[in-house]
C-alpha cells in the first residue's frame, strides 16, 4: 500500500509563496502527472514529497505515518540527469541499492553474498532492456539508457512511491516513445504510486491515470511573490482501462476491510 | 589558407617542433661555455661535458672521501623520503578533512574557515617556528611540506565535494544509504581520482618547500648539496643535480598519472 494524503500544504521562501492551499488524496497505485508552467512550484512539491524540503505549513502522509524528513528508501527518484553513479558499471549501479540494504558496514558485498544478490539486480537489469550493457559505465550509454538504468537502479529497492522529475526531457521524441512504454509496463508490474513532473501536456496525459495542473489562481501584480500556486485542476483520466481497474481494485479493497 | 586554428601539426611533426626548443636550449649552452672556456681553460660559470660527466661519476659511482656514502643516492634518498612523508601525510589530511569537510555541513562550519586562513599563510614564514618547536631534524621539513601542502588539498577536494551533482547524493538516500555509505560508496570514489589530481599539481610546492628547507638546515639532502657546493661555484655538479631534480619530479607525476588511469578506468571511459 502507498496511498498519499496531503492536508493543506504551504511552501514559502520568506515572503515568496510558492505553494499554498494544497489538498490531495492519491490513492495507492494512481499514476499523478504534474504539469503547470515554470516556476509554479511543481518541481518544489516533488522536492518536499523527497523530504529535500520541508512543507512550511500543512502535513504529508504516506500510508498514514508523516513522511520523513529526509530522503529514504519508500520513495525512489528519477532526475532527468545525474542520477546515475559515473564510477560503477550498469550492474553495480544497480547492486548498489541492494548493498546499501546488505551491508551497513561497507556498502559493498564481496564473495557469495555478493553473488546471491547479482541475480536480483540481474532480473531488473532484463526488466528495463539493458542485458547487453551490464559491464558498461553511464558515460557509455546513450540518453535514453542512462534513464532506463536510473529506473532499474530504483526499481530494486522496491520503493512505495516513484518520484519523476521530468525524466525523459532530455530524450528525442523516439526514445520518449519507447521510454514511455517501459514505464507504464513496470508501474503496471510494480503496483506503486508515481508523481511524474512534466512540462509535456501531451505526456502527462499519454502516461498518466490522474493529472494535477498547478497554476496560481491569484495574482497580486504589486507582489509578485505574495500568493502561491494550487492545483487547478485534478483531472482523473476514467476513460482509461488502468484507472477503472485501479478505481476497483480500491472498492473490492474497501469493502473486505 | 585555412585559419591558423585549424592548422595542426601531425604525430611526428609534433614531436620534432616539441624537441626543438630543448636542441636551441642545448646548442646555446655548447656555444657560449665554449666560448668562454676557450678565454679562460679555469672558467667554472658554464662547464664543459665532459666536467658534467666527471661531477656525475665523482656525486654518483664513488664513495665520498669523508663519509665513505655515495653522495647522490645518499642525498636522493634523504630527499625523496622527506618529500614522500610530507605529501604522504598532506595527502592524507586532504582526503580525511577534504571529504568530511565537503559531505558533513557541521564539520565545514567548524573548520571551513580555519583551514582558508590557514592556506594563506605563507609556509616560509613560519619555516622558524618549525625550526624552533620541531628542532632541526627530519620533522620540521616534513612538516613544512606538509603545513606548505594540505590546506590547499583540504580547500581543493572539499570544492570538488560540493561540485558533485546533489542529485547523487539525494539518489544514494533514496537508495537508502547511510552518510557513511555514502561517504565509502559514492564520494570516496569519485574523489581519489580528483585528489591525485591535486596532488600532481602541488608537487612544485612539494619540491620547493623541500629545497627550501634543505637549504636553511640539514645535513645531507639534494637542496643540501646544492647550496652546499654553491660556496665553490661548482656550477659542474649543481646543474646535473637540478636536472636529476626535474627528472625525479618528472617520474612521480608520470607515475601519479598512470595511477589515475591504472585505477580508475571509469574516467577515460566515461569521456569517451
Amino acid at each position: 500500500m502507498s496511498a498519499v494524503e496531503i492536508r493543506n500544504l504551504w511552501k514559502e521562501y520568506g515572503d515568496q509563496v510558492v505553494l499554498e492551499r494544497i489538498n490531495l488524496s492519491v490513492p495507492s497505485g494512481e499514476f499523478c502527472a504534474l504539469i503547470g508552467p515554470s516556476g509554479c512550484g511543481k518541481t518544489t512539491f516533488l522536492r518536499m514529497m523527497l523530504g529535500m524540503e520541508q512543507p512550511t505549513r500543512g502535513t504529508v502522509t504516506l500510508d498514514g505515518a508523516p513522511l520523513p524528513k529526509e530522503p529514504g528508501p519508500d520513495r525512489g527518484v528519477v532526475f532527468q540527469r545525474y542520477s546515475v553513479f559515473p564510477h560503477l558499471t550498469v550492474l553495480e549501479n544497480v547492486l548498489l541499492g541492494l548493498e546499501f540494504e546488505r551491508s551497513p558496514l561497507l556498502g559493498k558485498l564481496f564473495g557469495a553474498r555478493r553473488r546471491a544478490s547479482v541475480p536480483e539486480a540481474n532480473a531488473v537489469i532484463e526488466e528495463v532492456g539493458l542485458r547487453d550493457s551490464v559491464d558498461k559505465y553511464p558515460g557509455e550509454l546513450s540518453g535514453g539508457m542512462q534513464q532506463r538504468l536510473a529506473i532499474a537502479q530504483t526499481l530494486v529497492r522496491r520503493p512505495k512511491v516513484l518520484l519523476l522529475d521530468e525524466p525523459f526531457g532530455a530524450l528525442d521524441a523516439g526514445t520518449k516513445v519507447q521510454m514511455y512504454e517501459l514505464v507504464r509496463r513496470l508501474w503496471r508490474e510494480n503496483g506503486m504510486t508515481v508523481f511524474m513532473v512534466t512540462h509535456d501536456v501531451k505526456e502527462g496525459f499519454a502516461l498518466a491515470t490522474r493529472v494535477l495542473a498547478f497554476d496560481k489562481v491569484r495574482r497580486d501584480p504589486q507582489a509578485p511573490g505574495a500568493y502561491g500556486a494550487n492545483i487547478t485542476y485534478d483531472l482523473p483520466l476514467n476513460a482509461k482501462a488502468e484507472r477503472r481497474d485501479l478505481m476497483e481494485r480500491l472498492r473490492v479493497k474497501s469493502e473486505a476491510g | 589558407m585555412r585559419r591558423l586554428i585549424n592548422l595542426k601539426p601531425d604525430r611526428g611533426a609534433s614531436f620534432l617542433l616539441g624537441a626543438l626548443p630543448f636542441v636551441l636550449l642545448l646548442l646555446v649552452y655548447l656555444v657560449a661555455s665554449g666560448a668562454r672556456l676557450a678565454e679562460n681553460p679555469n672558467d667554472k660559470l658554464l662547464p664543459a661535458f665532459s666536467s658534467f660527466a666527471a661531477a656525475i661519476q665523482r656525486m654518483a659511482f664513488e664513495p665520498d672521501a669523508r663519509s665513505g656514502q655515495y653522495l647522490l643516492w645518499a642525498d636522493t634518498a634523504a630527499s625523496l623520503t622527506r618529500l614522500g612523508l610530507g605529501l604522504g601525510i598532506a595527502t592524507l589530511a586532504g582526503l580525511v578533512f577534504g571529504i568530511l569537510i565537503g559531505v558533513l555541513p557541521y564539520v565545514r562550519a567548524v573548520f571551513a574557515p580555519l583551514v582558508a586562513v590557514l592556506s594563506l599563510i605563507p609556509p616560509m614564514a613560519i619555516l622558524p617556528i618549525l625550526f624552533i618547536t620541531f628542532g632541526l631534524d627530519e620533522l620540521s621539513k616534513v612538516m613544512l611540506i606538509v603545513i606548505g601542502v594540505a590546506p590547499f588539498l583540504i580547500r581543493d577536494l572539499s570544492a570538488r565535494v560540493l561540485e558533485m551533482p546533489g542529485e547523487l547524493v539525494i539518489k544514494a538516500q533514496t537508495l537508502g544509504a547511510s552518510t557513511w555509505q555514502i561517504i565509502v560508496r559514492v564520494v570516496l570514489p569519485q574523489m581519489l581520482p580528483r585528489l591525485i589530481d591535486s596532488v600532481r599539481l602541488s608537487l612544485g610546492p612539494a619540491w620547493l618547500f623541500l629545497i627550501s628547507a634543505e637549504a636553511i638546515a640539514a645535513t645531507n639532502g639534494l637542496g643540501y648539496r646544492i647550496f652546499l657546493v654553491r660556496r665553490y661555484l661548482a656550477m659542474d655538479v649543481i646543474l646535473p643535480y637540478v636536472a636529476w631534480i626535474t627528472l625525479l619530479a618528472f617520474l612521480i607525476d608520470f607515475l601519479l598519472r598512470l595511477l589515475n588511469a591504472r585505477c580508475f578506468p571509469w574516467l577515460a571511459r566515461n569521456a569517451r
